[in-house]
């Protein structure tokens, strides 16, 4: 290929997926920990909550935040795999070859990015038993949602190893702003029944349409429900608007197009 | 053409400069050192060259291509050795060799049989589908110098390349570099604080405190030390050390229990001084002038003696960054 942009891109991209394969460990606990979540408070939660809405239990409430959540998780793990290459130097090798940095980043990006979507397609698997229904309707709405929810975090988790130089730092990051970035997102309760603060704060938190718009495509799917509407309890209202798919869709692309050209700009400019 | 050339090149981090108008160049096919204690500015003169840091001052090109406003054409034309292991250690040996193909757009035909000699030469095409893990120091080191060949760089720039090589290998990668300058013209860059690797380039350049303080070739540096080094031991070194300065004018010094003085054309004078002097000797040694003389006759301060305590050479590696 003689393009730099796109070489960077493919290479930085298909090593992200060598390296995975080649490392069983992160592979096993990028699936156990969304499903030991998925297993343990679906199982505790839905008998004691019962209904969240008309033909809505617990369980299918929470199985799309849990797969949001494992996008979430896996895809600013990317940012993560920046911070090891500058660790152990494989980040020079990178940053002298003749491939653009804009490249890099973009590979970066879209190698994390694909790795949370395939992990995300994984855990659809375990639909039946969420008693969710899977159709191809819903695959033609999900799969861009997921992919456009990875690439957007796969840039917040480049912008940030962008100026972290070891993993402790990332580490650190990840217990203040990623933990409360996923637990106060929605994608484990309902927002409308939780204490004004907490919504507050989960509707400022970008995350929280990134989850809701993967909840409204699931719902929307399922038979027999309303509960996607403007008239579901379980629909996120922002100051008396309630945000339809499309609206969720425009804020987490805005944000992860900042989060991009944040990020670009932040690698770009390291040295 | 000239494959580098630096013109006042500088580099500062803060307000402290790592390198100050540092200008030279090398000629295609040469072998060109830059000896220095640690901390002197190598490696950050290195970075520069293979466009990782901006220069703050000054410019330079490398195979003709600036390496402010030409940098891809200069990093598809040059190899690369660092100080510290740059390898995957995610990958597999071959892995990191066809990831840095494709990262340099190689096509198959182009690199399998290089990357399948290289790997023979430095003994790894046994080892070549093991994890990097599994590497001792001197295999990955060896590794990357493979790495570092297979886009036939024109330029190949080694920092501190034999740390953790055994001296068979050592030995057998600078056979395969003097071939590779024969046949493609390769010219190579290197740093070093180890005085034996510097004997082979054929021009060095002394590095300290971020300047070039002299730059020739080992044989002309040698003789800027003016002459034998020569070591004697007297029962009363003191008597012995004035009557070198009185007598014979040289600039003696007393170097632990020996007294040491350089003295041109000292095949002749020792035996002529072992004859007419009334001290009882107890040693004498006298050996021809190495880089670290030039090093100590320039700089006024020993060279190995720093490398040969850590503690010394860190706090002064910490104390320049």
């Amino acid at each position: 290929m003689r393009n730099e942009f796109l070489r960077g891109l493919w290479v930085v991209a298909y090593r992200e997926w060598v390296r995975l394969l080649r490392d069983r460990p992160r592979m096993i606990s990028s699936l156990a920990v969304p499903l030991f979540f998925f297993g343990i408070i679906g199982a505790g939660f839905n008998r004691a909550i019962g209904g969240l809405a008309p033909g809505v239990d617990f369980v299918q409430f929470l199985f799309p935040g849990i797969v949001a959540q494992t996008v979430f998780m896996t895809s600013i793990f990317s940012g993560l795999s920046v911070v090891w290459d500058r660790e152990f130097g494989f980040l020079k090798e990178l940053l002298v070859a003749p491939i653009s940095r804009f490249g890099i980043v973009c590979g970066k990006v879209a190698g994390g990015a694909s790795l949370a979507l395939m992990q995300a397609l994984v855990m659809l698997l375990l639909s039946p038993v969420a008693n969710v229904p899977v159709t191809a309707p819903l695959m033609l709405t999900l799969v861009p949602l997921l992919a456009l929810m990875s690439l957007s975090v796969a840039s917040l988790g480049i912008l940030i190893a962008s100026r972290m130089h070891s993993q402790q730092g990332f580490q650190l990051l990840m217990q203040l702003l990623i933990l409360p970035m996923i637990v106060l997102s929605g994608a484990f309760f309902p927002l409308n029944k939780a204490p004004d603060w907490l919504s507050i704060v989960a509707k400022l938190n970008p995350f929280t349409y990134g989850v809701d718009s993967i909840r409204q495509a699931f719902l929307a799917h399922m038979a027999g429900t309303q509960a996607a509407g403007a008239a579901s309890p379980l629909s996120v209202a922002v100051l008396g608007h309630v945000m339809t798919l499309w609206n969720d869709v425009l804020i987490v692309g805005a944000c992860g197009a900042a989060l991009l050209v944040a990020a670009v700009w932040a690698f770009t400019r390291q040295e | 053409m000239d494959a580098i050339v630096a013109e006042n090149l500088e580099r500062r981090f803060g307000d402290l400069a790592a390198v100050k108008d540092v200008s030279f160049t090398v000629g295609e096919g040469e072998v060109f050192g830059f000896l220095g204690p640690n901390g002197a500015g190598k490696t950050t003169t290195i970075n520069m060259l293979c466009t990782l840091l901006r220069p703050s001052a000054g410019s330079a090109r490398v195979n003709g291509f600036d390496i402010a406003r030409q940098r891809s054409e200069v990093r598809r034309s040059i190899g690369l050795v660092f100080q510290d292991v740059t390898l995957d250690q995610y990958l597999s040996a071959e892995q990191n060799l066809r990831f840095h193909a494709y990262a340099y757009g190689l096509a198959a035909a182009e690199y399998e049989p290089r990357m399948e000699r290289l790997l023979r030469l430095l003994e790894l095409w046994e080892r070549r589908k093991a994890g990097i893990q599994e590497f001792s120091g001197g295999m990955k080191r060896r590794l990357e110098i493979v790495r570092g060949l297979l886009h036939h760089p024109r330029v190949l720039f080694l920092d501190e390349p034999t740390i953790g090589l055994d001296p068979q290998t050592r030995h057998a990668i600078w056979q395969y570099l003097a071939g590779l300058r024969r046949r493609e013209r390769l010219t190579v860059f290197l740093t070093t604080h180890n005085m034996e690797e510097a004997e082979i380039c054929d021009r060095i350049a002394i590095m300290d405190h971020g300047t070039i303080v002299a730059m020739d070739t080992p044989p002309a540096l040698k003789a800027r030390v003016g002459g034998e080094v020569i070591r004697l031991k007297a029962p009363d070194n003191a008597v012995l050390l004035r009557e070198l300065r009185e007598v014979y004018r040289l600039d003696a010094v007393l170097d632990d229990d020996h007294v040491q003085c350089t003295v041109a054309g000292g095949q002749e004078w020792l035996p002529r001084f072992v004859r007419e002097s009334r001290q009882p000797l107890l040693s004498l040694s006298m050996r021809g002038p190495t880089l670290d003389d030039v090093f100590l006759k320039i700089t006024g301060t020993a060279m190995r003696q720093e490398s040969a305590e850590p503690l010394a050479m860190m706090r002064r590696y910490r104390g320049r960054r």
